[in-house]
């Protein structure tokens, strides 16, 4: 494990109008391990990716990618430093094919041509380093594609850049089974492929599943960031539900002043401490 | 590599050979999940050519073919425009009297301020460029629904256009080189050339693409199905050219009448001109994106008020071409021109030619094979002594049949999962 962080967030704070939605996050994300990100209905996950995502602007706190401090204020900018947001509900655009999307908004030219052919090499290239098999024309629309097979274009698009932070929002929601392990084995060879991963889920399984580390939000406060060996599922289920479990997670409660990463047992956070 | 991630046959990179029976078969897959495009057009002007050619001998002569061109031209190219604005889901209920505007512009300046006729042009496209651009402005940085702004459009630039000829005065167009456009034809000769010129320029696309293609070793359409699509434009730019190069006049003494119209180049370069931006271009793919997830093409960070400005400015410039169009044809411009039927005619060439009214599918091709069917019912009636009424009733069961194949299509290629 390298020892600075791709990307750490401190003291992040995100407020819409009254409603403060993100109190002091901290979280960070190592290349080649998966980070999930768990939290309950309203607990702030969404907004804190698009924060990572550059489609909210934050209120305060740092920002380092790579170790350096970076301004993110659009998405962009997020793209420019190589981080891609595999968003809940795909965006991609049904009446494109696989290629097309892929591409979109970043397309190839030949002069004022797009350069159809070196797109769909691409693509084939970055379907094939994933080991992706499940689709039989990258020619064909999205719209006649099955959830997973969407599921892993969307994962696709952004690994095509040269990523280096890929966060999925809820990648399996919507899937079977079957679906679900294929998205699954896909998230955990990115992060085998040396990228750092931030993996949004409600699943325990799934969460158990893949992840190195889980950072666990609970009413817009960063309660712990630990390494998935360490802690068991009803704790992780505890941590979302009420803040806490045991050592880990608030000492007061909710509402009383920023502690949110305060109380983790030392040496089980991942860098996130202040 | 794990079983669970090979759940269908055949890795994406491996491409299948092409074969004739395989293309054939895709094709009809498609068209059963509900991707027909072009088809209801292509048939629905079988069957009335058919119907017109057996009820009315004189339906199938030079003469009324070389009609049935001018006569539709300026559907089809305000037609044409309306496609940018369908691709997006809009509509522009203003482009017709748009188009009327524009041609009331280009009266006045040449007619009526007497200067030369690329003056007059000029100002008729700045104008669609103008009315595009505010009307675009009011959609999408207003947040107007289209519908609201193009019908408060379409009832001011009646207005706009009696105002332009003094309260309803017809102002007449004598340029020669205005009234050439749709009342003049191109030489035989000029028009075997340019035909042989458009079939090389197709067959040399075609071929090129397919030999870069299997060059990286990417699946490529079988040769033969290539080869017979080349020669297909070829045979269809072949007896079209041959039937408009016969005389058509009445007597050869008096006048010699033979020719391609000079309307129709113009529409086929603008054909092949809109045609490339939206299949080749990167704003063409944006269009496309916006009208199919506008949602996803913000977050794939294209400018999206900007797309949908620019469609209405699309729109709005190909309705002042139309307007020129018309008001060649007609000599004159009056109040009405771009009026009663022209946008209604327009939309429902978009939506017959297999534009969705729901957005994100349609080419430029459509409104030309709209285009013909509306002006193959307007032309067939009339030849049979049919009232206004009747043409009307017709080509509004049409629209409708059109409108229905759309969205029985979409509910059909949403049960089979393709589009």
């Amino acid at each position: 494990m390298p020892a600075t962080p791709l990307l750490e967030l401190r003291g992040i704070d995100k407020s819409f109008g009254p409603v403060q939605v993100l109190r002091d996050v901290a979280l960070t994300a190592h290349a080649g391990e998966v980070t999930a990100l768990v939290g309950d209905n309203g607990a702030g996950k969404s907004t804190l990716v698009k924060c990572i995502s550059g489609i909210h602007p934050t209120d305060a706190g740092e920002f380092l990618f790579d170790g350096r401090p970076a301004a993110i204020h659009s998405p962009r900018d997020a793209a420019a430093l190589g981080i891609e947001v595999v968003y809940q509900d795909l965006a991609l655009c049904d009446n494109l094919d696989i290629v097309q999307n892929m591409f979109l908004g970043r397309e190839k030219l030949n002069g004022i041509v797009l350069d159809e052919p070196t797109m769909e090499q691409m693509a084939a290239e970055t379907l094939a380093g994933l080991s992706v098999r499940t689709v039989k024309s990258l020619r064909q629309h999205v719209s006649s594609l099955s959830g997973g097979q969407r599921q892993t274009v969307a994962i696709a698009k952004a690994v095509l850049w040269n990523s280096r932070l890929v966060v999925l929002d809820e990648p399996t929601a919507a899937l079977g089974v079957a679906q679900t392990a294929q998205v699954l084995e896909l998230v955990r060879r990115l992060a085998d492929n040396g990228l750092a991963v931030v993996l949004i889920s409600h699943n325990m399984n799934d969460v158990f599943a893949v992840s190195d580390r889980i950072a666990a939000l609970y009413l817009g406060q960063m309660v712990a960031q630990v390494k998935t060996t360490d802690i068991t599922h009803a704790q992780v289920v505890e941590l979302i539900t009420a803040g806490r479990s045991g050592g880990l997670g608030l000492t007061a409660e909710p509402g009383q002043g920023g502690n949110g990463t305060d109380g983790q047992p030392a040496g089980k956070t991942a860098g996130g401490d202040r | 590599m794990t079983t669970t991630a090979v759940q269908q046959q055949g890795p994406a990179a491996v491409t299948p050979a092409p074969t004739v029976a395989g293309h054939a078969r895709n094709y009809w897959i498609r068209v059963r999940g509900g991707d027909i495009g072009g088809l209801p057009a292509i048939l629905g002007l079988i069957v009335l050519c058919t119907i017109f050619s057996i009820a009315r001998p004189s339906f199938l002569t030079a003469g009324n073919f070389a009609n049935l061109l001018t006569q539709g031209a300026a559907t089809t190219l305000i037609a044409m425009g309306l496609i940018f604005v369908l691709l997006l889901g809009e509509i522009d209920l203003s482009a017709g009297f748009a188009s009327g505007v524009c041609a009331a512009v280009l009266a006045n300046v040449v007619t009526v301020l007497g200067f030369p006729w690329y003056v007059a042009v000029l100002a008729a496209v700045v104008t669609g460029v103008v009315i595009g651009t505010t009307l675009g402005f009011l959609v999408a940085k207003v947040g107007i629904p289209s519908f609201v702004v193009t019908l408060a459009g379409f009832l001011a630039f009646q207005g706009i256009a009696l105002m332009l000829m003094e309260e309803g005065k017809n102002i007449a167009v004598r340029d020669e080189v205005l009234v050439a456009i749709a009342n003049r034809n191109l030489t035989p000769l000029l028009g075997w050339l340019l035909a042989l010129v458009a079939v090389i320029g197709y067959g040399v696309t075609q071929l090129l693409r397919q030999r870069n293609r299997a060059a990286r070793g990417l699946v490529t359409d079988p040769i033969a199905v290539v080869l017979a699509r080349i020669g297909g434009l070829a045979l269809i730019l072949g007896v079209a050219v041959f039937i408009l190069n016969l005389e058509r006049s009445r007597n050869v003494l008096i006048t010699s009448l033979k020719g391609v119209p000079i309307v129709v180049p113009i529409v086929a370069v603008l054909l092949v001109l809109w045609t490339f931006v939206l299949q080749r271009t990167r704003y063409g793919r944006h269009v496309y994106a916006v009208g199919g997830n506008r949602e996803a093409a913000r977050r794939a960070g294209i400018d999206v008020d900007r797309i949908r400005i620019s469609v209405f400015v699309i729109c709005s410039s190909m309705a002042a071409i139309g307007g020129i169009v018309a008001a060649s044809r007609a000599n004159s411009v009056d109040p009405n021109t771009g009026g009663s039927s022209v946008l209604l005619y327009a939309v429902g060439a978009a939506v017959i030619g297999g534009t969705s009214l729901f957005g994100g599918k349609g080419r430029v091709l459509d409104a030309v094979l709209g285009g013909a069917v509306i002006a193959v019912i307007d032309n067939g009636m009339g030849l049979m002594g049919y009232s206004s009424g009747v043409k009307y009733v017709l080509t509004g069961v049409v629209l409708l049949l059109a409108a229905s194949v759309d969205a029985l299509s979409r509910r059909r290629s949403a049960a089979t999962g393709t589009r």
